[in-house]
């Protein structure tokens, strides 16, 4: 198949062709990072529409339909509008962390990019140790949070901030030993290997129910890592209006924003690269012919089909249920997902040294 | 950084909740104690929406303040203009037509069921779920269109007069009214999937927000937040008006005391007034629809009450007259005030998110309580 490895190859020989090799490594670097910054607006852009179009399919409205075809260009406007706005600064904020914070929540989601395969041979950075980098990385988004908390000296956005330290902590631990169990039956941290193991079947089939159930705790462990419902403690609007942004406005603010869909969307990747085999067409074991016919849909339309589908799952949740609260947040996690996630991790291994597993 | 900004001697940190909070839903300010997460104290503030209405009422005439009235509780302005008029209709001792007392009773009960269920929509947008709040607007607007079509008007129909009803209902009345009864009985038990059987929704209902019998009295509370903690008190049942002691339907009681008997029981008073309008909807008799008046209307000297059972409890109506044609005095007892009175006895010692949800089923209408 066509894969957009041979466009990279064709770029890379005249890159090298035309300029020394050391110009055309930072030439690469500079169309990577451009890659990334566009791909997080272009993301956070159509997961915002996305929300507003399944939010207002499950509220019997019609949602967004003015701006563009069929309101398509509505969050563009939006983001106009936030970027003439003035991004005001409280008195009495501390002014260095109250700016910084949205940047590092944005610097992060950007980082989480880097090792996922978007298509066939298409991922920024295939590190030895991709798994363990996206859990270390993720859990800086904590610090964006608690500094945006504290800086703003506003009580509403400390409280966020608090509940939501307690919270993106406790849940890390889930989402981690989850993301182990699918380490342990591979054998490799590396995000291409995983998603080679699953070339005659993906995870969440060949795994028999451990493997179910740790996709389960995963989808869970990572709404409440986002801080999406029914786990929005950190932002609450029925009780603490905003949380932790209370007091953002303008960009700043909407790096906010555009931040917790590009991370909505990057777990979703993790999960569906874990357990759905990533950009990996739908193989089953050896049937050749079924196999050859699934390879015809480019890898791209199945790694974002899933996705996609993981996102609208989450996106169901939020509009469905109703918000928890901090006790029972932490109830859930520390009494039931913790140790249901721990022993499913000791089946696991058992499986995978018995090689019970298909 | 945060010494400053209120904490009291013992270190508790001091929140103002409002007047500008999506939780209040309106201008009610409280003023809540916090160690952590736990309320130590809440104090509501009131006065930011204070109209005087009463005042107003002194000086206008006895048809005229009626329709003041609307602007209290709003999501009930029908049954509070049948508290007034019903007060007049007492100084006058007026005998209103029964064609006009079915129509009085139909009213309040669709009135009932439409602030019920903006009740049930909002409350769930307290506790986070958006969606109930959609599904529940898509039936209060077919009960608006019914509304509207008769009285003219949407939130504040002004249609309950002293001596009747403004005009007659509209032809389509009865047709709409059980096209919509039909529709409601199926929604209702969408409603009890969406939202009642919710594992999230129990958890935060149950065990939260306890309200004895004792206190709910000695507090005052009436309507479904003294039923839901077991305390008899519907008027309709127990000072029948109109046609109430003609027609069949429960007095709902649960007696939990939790907010999710308060739930409970405005749930299943939805399911009563359906009752109440499925046995008076085809046999609305014919005749007047409202009795012969003077142009001017004047109450003899003395003291008048009435008292009604509103969507959100006991309403009571108590005119003063010096024999003039407005009243010398005019005092509302609104259910609102006594029910918010309780919100400080049932938060103590819970998180801070059980508060909203608390407030949620005291279904407070802050027009209501600050007059």
């Amino acid at each position: 198949m066509w894969s957009f490895s041979d466009i990279a190859n064709e770029l890379h020989i005249w890159l090298n062709k035309t300029f020394n090799p050391t110009l055309t490594l930072v030439i690469e670097m500079v169309i990577a990072g451009i890659a990334v910054i566009s791909l997080f607006a272009v993301l956070g852009l159509v997961l915002v529409l996305m929300e507003r179009k399944v939010s207002a399919w499950m509220q019997i409205r019609l949602g967004p339909n003015r701006v563009g075809p069929k309101g398509m260009l509505q969050s563009l406007a939006d983001t106009l509008k936030l970027l003439v706005k003035e991004g005001l600064t409280p008195n009495g904020a501390d002014k260095l962390l109250f700016n910084l914070a949205p940047f590092i929540a944005m610097i992060v989601a950007m980082l989480l990019m880097a090792p996922i395969a978007f298509a066939k041979d298409f991922q920024l950075w295939d590190l030895n140790i991709g798994v363990l980098y996206v859990s270390a990385v993720s859990s800086i988004m904590v610090i964006s949070i608690l500094m945006a908390g504290w800086a703003s000296n506003n009580k509403y956005s400390l409280m966020g901030a608090m509940r939501s330290g307690a919270q993106i902590v406790s849940y890390e631990l889930s989402a981690g030993l989850s993301i182990l169990t699918i380490v342990v039956l591979t054998g490799s941290l590396r995000v291409s290997d995983i998603i080679q193991s699953q070339a005659d079947g993906w995870w969440i089939f060949k795994g028999h129910i451990p493997a179910l159930i740790a996709f389960v705790i995963f989808i869970i462990a990572v709404t409440a890592e986002t801080n999406r419902a029914p786990f929005d403690l950190a932002e609450a609007e029925s009780e603490l209006t905003a949380g932790f942004h209370t007091e953002y406005s303008g960009m700043k603010f909407a790096l906010f924003f555009l931040a917790e869909y590009v991370n909505v969307f990057i777990v979703c990747a993790i999960g569906a690269t874990l357990f759905l085999g990533g950009w990996m067409p739908f193989h089953i074991g050896n049937w050749t012919g079924f196999n050859k016919v699934m390879d015809y849909i480019p890898s791209s339309i199945w790694f974002f089909g899933k996705t996609f589908f993981l996102i609208f799952i989450i996106m169901w949740f939020r509009w469905t249920f109703p918000r928890l609260r901090i006790d029972q947040l932490l109830n859930l996690e520390w009494k039931y997902l913790l140790p249901i996630s721990m022993i499913n991790l000791l089946l696991v291994t058992a499986m995978a040294i018995l090689k019970w597993h298909f | 950084m945060f010494e400053e900004v209120g904490t009291t001697t013992e270190g508790d940190l001091i929140i103002n909740v409002g007047p500008q909070h999506p939780a209040t839903h309106g201008v009610l300010h409280l003023v809540i104690t916090l160690n952590g997460e736990t309320i130590k104290k809440v104090e509501p503030h009131l006065g930011f929406i204070h109209r005087s209405i009463e005042k107003m009422c002194e000086s206008l005439s006895y048809r005229q303040f009626i329709y003041v009235t609307s602007r209290m509780d709003y999501l009930s302005a029908h049954i509070n203009n049948h508290a007034c008029a019903m007060c007049v209709e007492k100084g006058l001792q007026l005998e209103i037509p029964p064609r006009a007392q079915v129509v009085r009773v139909l009213m309040d009960e669709l009135t009932r069921i439409a602030s019920h269920e903006l009740w049930w929509g909002a409350m769930a947008m307290d506790l986070g779920a958006f969606t109930p709040f959609f599904h529940a607007f898509r039936e209060r607007e077919t009960i608006n269109d019914i509304m509207e079509e008769t009285c003219g008007a949407r939130l504040t129909m002004n249609y309950m007069v002293p001596g009747g009803v403004m005009q007659d209902i509209h032809p389509d009345f009865q047709r709409k009214v059980k096209e919509f009864i039909q529709l409601f009985k199926r929604k209702i038990h969408e409603y009890d999937e969406m939202v009642t059987g919710n594992v999230i929704f129990q958890n935060r209902m149950k065990k939260v927000g306890y309200l004895s019998a004792e206190d709910a009295v000695s507090y005052g509370c009436s309507g479904p937040t003294a039923r839901g903690s077991g305390v008899r008190c519907d008027i309709r049942k127990y000072y029948p008006y109109e046609v109430y002691n003609n027609v069949e339907f429960e007095e709902i009681l649960e007696t939990g005391g939790d907010s999710f008997a308060r739930y409970m029981v405005r749930i299943r008073e939805m399911e009563q007034s359906v009752c109440i309008i499925e046995q008076l909807i085809d046999n609305i008799p014919e005749g007047d629809f409202q009795a012969k008046t003077k142009a001017v209307l004047k109450l003899p000297k003395g003291e008048f009450y009435s008292r009604v059972e509103t969507a959100r409890g006991e309403l009571g109506v108590y005119i003063v007259s010096e024999g003039g044609t407005t009243p010398y005095r005019i005092k509302f007892r609104s259910p609102g005030f006594s029910n918010l009175s309780v919100l400080d006895h049932i938060a103590r010692g819970s998180k801070l998110g059980d508060l909203v949800a608390m407030m949620g089923t005291l279904d407070l209408v802050i027009p209501d309580i600050d007059r």
